[in-house]
């Protein structure tokens, strides 16, 4: 049973990553071939790094998705301290309408922005770019957000607000000593889901964006329309570099958080 | 008071860009180019149904894989050691943090008439198989692009499951299929709806799985939708017809699915 267990496992983690590994082994294929080896070469990754295209589009998705997290946080904090105080219905209407962006399809959520955007570029001076991709990014971050921090309010104690306003704090003064502290878990991983959210997000962004503001999914769906680029397994092959990086170092750092708990 | 009206950019927000945009959906689906109101972009819709059988149909077919290769294996990680569990666990999800065009970028490698898989059986003399642009490369771009979405769900059902239900069903002379059978599965029922959407509503809608593994002739809803904002079709009152029918099939097999966790089991999701 055991043994079966294991091969089991093999065979569905074989399924999950040869894929990226073919991937990473062609990256360093001197000829253009997808299917024979030919020498080892650098060639890709110094082509990538010259690519004009992929470089802006790198830069586009770092800088949308930077501003749009924080706008989303910013945004998604202040509604859900908001949301948290509404009577029950009103409550249950705002979450239910929240959760639509997740719950729909994620190009239905692209098109019903375009025809928006279509709407008010014909009335206003707006053109889709940057700022239509930003709005987007935004609208489908604050639902995550919101979803993240909402429950630390359930988890936490409503007396306490009114006991730190008891000793002498102002309302004010209150809410960043006793109410933040508590929910700033829930803000950083909603944070850090929607940044995850709007780096790799292809089709919102595909339905939102302009000529001028591509991103790095999008322009790797043009290149994957020119069916043989290697360049885009030397891009794999950087891009899934960062992700094993970033996922260790997560590791660590949450034993070495769990193992300090447990100290305590 | 005051405190309610923080919410307020974010109310107003939500109203400009939740709930308009799907208004307008609605709006663009039942009027002409002039703003008249008409059904017959609802009723062109019609046209489709072959598509929309094709969706549904592969979209089902991948979900039904996923399911039965996910179980497995959430159970066996739920076996594992704790410390070992948060690692495999870690292993599984580790592919989904690439970006899904280029995991689908992979198979169109592999696939391929050229591709590795088919020069590797040429050197024992089979094929080559014609494997890129058929309906089973799609199902099977689905199955590898979303089956972390049905792990995740009932990894996380199985393991709060108790153990001395188990043990209990093992003690009363239950043997190890029947524990399965009448204790564990329907305890991880939740896991599996959840599951059941989380892949399901991705698979129906995705157009670049389809385009990209599926070669022309395999279309599905979202390639329709698609091509009538931005591709040579245009035609946005139609797209907002097809995308208001796919909301509300997406609707009704939520609906569906809802039907199958108790109300006491909600609670505690």
């Amino acid at each position: 049973m055991k043994k079966l267990s294991k091969i089991y496992v093999s065979a569905v983690l074989l399924f999950l990553y040869l894929p990226i590994f073919v991937l990473i082994i062609f990256s360093f294929n001197a000829t253009k071939s997808r299917s024979v080896f030919s020498e080892f070469t650098f060639d890709w990754y110094i082509r990538l790094f010259q690519n004009e295209l992929i470089m802006t589009s790198f830069r586009n998705t770092l800088i949308v998705a930077t501003i749009a997290s924080v706008c989303a946080t910013v945004l998604g904090t202040a509604a859900a301290i908001g949301i948290n105080r509404m009577s029950k219905a009103g409550k249950a209407v705002v979450m239910n309408i929240t959760n639509l962006p997740i719950i729909n399809p994620e190009i239905v959520t692209g098109v019903s922005l375009m025809l928006v955007f279509v709407f008010f570029a014909a009335r206003m001076h707006l053109e889709f770019g940057f700022i239509t991709l930003l709005i987007a990014h935004i609208t489908f971050n604050v639902p995550y957000v919101i979803l993240n921090i909402m429950p630390k309010f359930r988890q936490m104690n409503p007396h306490l607000y009114e006991a730190a306003q008891d000793l002498g704090c102002s309302p004010v003064k209150a809410f960043f000593k006793v109410v933040l502290p508590e929910i700033m878990p829930g803000i950083m991983s909603g944070f850090l889901m929607s940044l995850t959210f709007s780096l790799d997000d292809f089709i919102i962004s595909y339905f939102t964006s302009g000529p001028t503001s591509q991103t790095l999914p999008i322009t790797i769906y043009s290149m994957t329309r020119r069916k043989v680029s290697p360049e885009i397994n030397a891009l794999s092959t950087i891009i899934f570099l960062i992700v094993v990086i970033v996922l260790i170092g997560k590791n660590i750092l949450e034993n070495r958080h769990a193992k300090r708990d447990k100290a305590m | 008071m005051k405190q309610k009206l923080i919410a307020a950019p974010y109310l107003v927000w939500m109203a400009v860009f939740i709930v308009v945009p799907l208004l307008m959906v609605a709006y663009f689906a039942f009027t002409d180019g002039e703003g008249r109101f008409t059904l017959d972009y609802i009723a062109e819709v019609g046209k489709y149904t072959d598509i929309f059988v094709r969706s549904i149909w592969l979209a089902a077919i991948a979900t039904v894989i996923c399911l039965v290769i996910a179980y497995p294996l959430a159970y066996i990680l739920t076996k594992m050691e704790k410390k070992r569990q948060s690692t495999m666990l870690m292993i599984v999800m580790l592919p989904m943090w690439m970006n899904f065009l280029l995991r689908t970028y992979a198979w169109m490698t592999l696939l391929g008439n050229n591709g590795i898989i088919n020069t590797l059986l040429g050197y024992v003399g089979l094929g080559p198989y014609k494997m890129l642009n058929t309906e089973g490369a799609v199902v099977l771009g689905m199955v590898y692009n979303y089956l972390p979405y049905m792990i995740l769900p009932l990894y996380s059902v199985m393991e709060k499951i108790d153990k001395s239900l188990i043990e209990a069903a093992a003690d009363l002379g239950c043997n190890g299929a029947r524990v399965l059978a009448k204790v564990i599965f329907p305890l991880s029922l939740p896991g599996v709806t959840s599951g059941i959407t989380m892949v399901f509503v991705p698979a129906i809608s995705t157009f670049i799985i389809s385009r990209m593994l599926g070669g022309g002739g395999n279309l599905l809803i979202g390639d329709l939708i698609e091509m009538q904002f931005l591709g040579n079709s245009y035609n946005p009152n139609l797209g907002a017809g097809i995308s208001l029918v796919l909301m509300v099939i997406i609707l009704l097999i939520m609906t569906i699915m809802n039907q199958f966790d108790s109300d006491d089991e909600k609670v505690l999701i």
